[in-house]
């Protein structure tokens, strides 16, 4: 069975449709399948959800599909680096959920792991828990969250070998393991593909089960905030 | 004089312990990592990483190597990575022993309000309820009032909370307040500043 693609577009064939839920990774600018993205612009795929921890920036990761408006909904936890985000979510244009983040990678990883629902005690007390199943148990109260099933997910690794095995680099790995297990089809796009048996089985971060199709492609890899310090002069 | 925010976050460091896993937030408590010293502290960036380093050199930036600021980092000898699942795991299992984080309010009851100012532009929450909800202790680092002098510290918040009764110790340019079963407790004045002057910029109730 062959999962390798020649590229973004012909991996993404046959999945796409209307008003579908895409889990994607990355934290920030940082490990996000940026190609894929950029082929779902190209598809046009409409009324999109999105389980994405951020929405990118204007010109750059999810926010360019919020430029082309393909985007209905947003589950994320922080948003505040996209200006055109913003501006369709105070004109009524774009909706919202906002998740915090340890939920959210939990429900992504639930979703992915045959669990419907768990219960957390992250938010109890806040508007956020407004509205939700509270259990308590040893005198601590905690709120039910839901798991994530998505339609389909994207996901950028580091390196895959061609059975889907993947493993990540630093903190590119993020949300991108739970992103994608919760997905009924997972689409992974790497820097690198090589031969089964070249990667060390040990070292494997996500097992080639929850991988379905694989695409190589260079990065542009944007940095979000470049911070640096000076070389101490001896 | 009160504390500047150097003086703050030094202070904020002497109240970690020795071999201590740490979470620290944007702003001030950023800074507190320029105060441990000797300390064997191990610092959490909640996307994904043990052992936070320094911001690199000029050129050796990594675009996969960033703390939850969003920023370029470095990495240590003693560095792990995860993913955020497994970050927030050991968040919420109680496996981190502190956070040291920024406020915009803190009540007497150690209420936290942090992320969201409603009718202005929000952002999200991100890992912050998360944090607080569930690591060992919650240091708060603030300046003890508003830019329009008035006191952050309070008998209840009056913005959405981050998360109720979580807060151990607050940290202001004033001194150290410790939220108690009654009320607060001055623990600490900064120079010059008397347990007097901190009652009084305070709208709580200080035992």
């Amino acid at each position: 069975m062959n999962k390798i693609f020649p590229d973004a577009t012909s991996a993404l064939e046959g999945l796409l449709h209307d008003g579908m839920l895409i889990a994607a990774g990355g934290f920030g600018l940082c490990g996000i399948p940026e190609l894929l993205l950029a082929a779902i612009r190209d598809a046009g795929t409409k009324d999109l959800t999105f389980a994405s921890n951020n929405a990118g920036v204007d010109n750059f990761g999810i926010g360019i599909l919020l430029q082309t408006r393909q985007v209905k909904k947003m589950i994320s936890s922080y948003v505040g680096e996209n200006a055109e985000f913003m501006r369709q979510y105070l004109s009524g244009e774009l909706e919202l959920e906002f998740n915090r983040q340890g939920p959210l990678a939990e429900r992504m990883r639930a979703g992915a792991s045959g669990i419907p629902g768990f219960y957390t005690k992250t938010g109890v007390g806040t508007v956020i828990a407004e509205g939700k199943e509270v259990k308590s148990w040893g005198g601590q109260d905690y709120i039910l969250e839901e798991g994530i099933f998505a339609d389909l997910s994207i996901v950028k690794a580091w390196k895959a070998d061609d059975t889907g095995n993947l493993i990540f680099r630093k903190t590119a790995r993020n949300f991108n393991p739970p992103a994608a297990m919760c997905g009924k089809i997972c689409i992974a796009e790497v820097e690198e593909i090589v031969p089964r048996g070249s990667l060390d089985p040990d070292m494997i971060h996500l097992p080639g089960v929850y991988v379905h199709r694989i695409v190589k492609g260079s990065h542009e890899k944007r940095i979000e905030q470049r911070t640096v310090r000076r070389k101490e002069s001896a | 004089m009160p504390w500047d925010r150097n003086q703050m976050a030094a202070r904020a460091a002497q109240e970690l312990e020795d071999g201590m896993y740490v979470n620290l937030g944007i702003g001030i408590p950023t800074l507190v990592a320029n105060y441990v010293g000797d300390k064997d502290i191990t610092l959490q960036s909640e996307n994904g990483m043990l052992g936070m380093g320094p911001f690199p050199y000029e050129g050796e930036e990594d675009p996969d190597l960033i703390n939850a600021g969003k920023q370029t980092i470095t990495e240590l000898n003693r560095t792990s990575y995860f993913d955020s699942a497994m970050s927030f795991g050991m968040i919420r299992g109680g496996k981190v022993a502190a956070a040291v984080l920024g406020a915009m309010e803190v009540s007497e009851k150690g209420d936290l309000a942090n992320w969201m100012i409603p009718g202005k532009l929000v952002k999200g929450m991100g890992g912050a309820m998360d944090l607080v909800a569930g690591v060992g202790r919650v240091i708060v680092v603030m300046d003890h009032t508003s830019k329009h002098g008035e006191s952050k510290v309070l008998k209840e918040c009056t913005l959405p909370l981050t998360g109720k009764a979580v807060v151990d110790l607050i940290i202001t340019n004033l001194g150290i307040l410790k939220v108690g079963h009654m009320g607060l407790h001055i623990i600490e004045c900064a120079e010059g500043v008397t347990p007097e002057d901190i009652r009084a910029a305070t709208k709580a109730t200080i035992v």
